[in-house]
């Protein structure tokens, strides 16, 4: 398997990603500079990273999803290519519109920093399938604009469609419907805000990232 | 020409900025506010001297960038 990790400026999840492919798949990983306008060949998978690219300027991830390699992401997932963003990176698929909706300042006002519990919404997906239905499972959260606004009957449609992978049991930050993460309608885009790459080894204090990792390399190694 | 945006939350939007900002006011005793909405301001020169021309490529800037219409609304002032 291989995997592309994208780099902004103020990317800063973007080593704990690259370590979660290679440590639990084993995928030969490669760092792509945003300033990059096409991805290496034969990528499987991409991962755009948290952290505070161009330092949130604007609206978080909103001048990322306009870098040159932002292009080269959107066209990967229309050709069906995976795409797993977290954190900052949720943010800047939304900015891109490879997922609904939008994440705006936490209700609370407040970063919140913390391991949270969350329920799968959909095991029916390259990243969910190796979890089981409302299944329980601690990552790690650190945003402060993490509250995803669904507008209109968004919410609705995403509940129909299975589209929710991940609710929180104990809303930090006043996602509308719980949200924590949401698939892309072909199902092969997945954007949350709680971080799996943090939960991958026993010295983050959990591992229940480890699946997802490992879901998505057995999934994308039988294709 | 002086280009002016406007870009607020759509109204029905959470804004739990305007809403600290709201209670701080309070807070210093200025009771009777509601409704405190906080929004940003970008201003920007535009070689451009046709005004339809100059509202149509900042639309344009809004749509694209400067405003994610999916929670923010905009409004332009040519200065």
């Amino acid at each position: 398997m291989r995997a592309a990790v994208i780099v902004f400026p103020g990317s800063n999840c973007d080593r704990d990603m690259a370590v979660a492919f290679r440590e639990v798949t084993g995928a030969d990983t490669t760092m792509v500079w945003h300033g990059e306008s096409s991805l290496p060949d034969g990528i499987d998978i991409v991962g755009v990273p948290g952290g505070f690219s161009y330092g949130d300027y604007l609206r978080c991830g909103a001048i990322a999803a306009n870098s040159p390699i932002a292009r080269a992401i959107v066209d990967f997932a229309e050709a069906g290519g995976p795409v797993l963003g977290v954190c900052n990176g949720f943010q800047v698929l939304t900015e891109t519109g490879l997922l609904p909706g939008a994440l705006i300042r936490n209700a609370g006002i407040k970063f919140v920093c913390k391991t949270v519990g969350l329920k799968v919404g959909s095991t029916d997906s390259l990243f969910t399938s190796s979890y089981g239905q409302d299944e329980t499972v601690q990552f790690p959260v650190a945003h402060h604009d993490g509250n995803y606004c669904a507008p209109g009957d968004l919410l609705d449609r995403l509940e129909d469609e299975g589209r929710v992978a991940f609710r929180y049991m104990d809303n930090p930050n006043g996602s509308d419907g719980d949200v924590a993460g949401v698939l892309s309608a072909n199902r092969r885009v997945l954007g949350l805000m709680p971080h799996p790459e943090r939960a991958v080894d026993e010295l983050h204090g959990g591992t229940d990232g480890q699946r997802m990792f490992a879901g998505l390399a057995e999934a994308l190694m039988t294709v | 020409m002086k280009v002016r945006v406007e870009v607020m939350l759509r109204d029905g939007v959470f804004d739990p900025e305007g809403e600290a900002v709201r209670s701080a006011l309070g807070n210093l005793g200025f009771d009777g506010v509601s409704g405190v909405r906080q929004g940003k301001v970008i201003e920007f020169d535009l070689q451009e001297t046709d005004p339809e021309r100059a509202k149509h490529t900042t639309r344009e800037m809004c749509e694209k960038l400067l405003a994610n219409t999916v929670i923010e609304q905009y409004r332009i002032d040519l200065v």
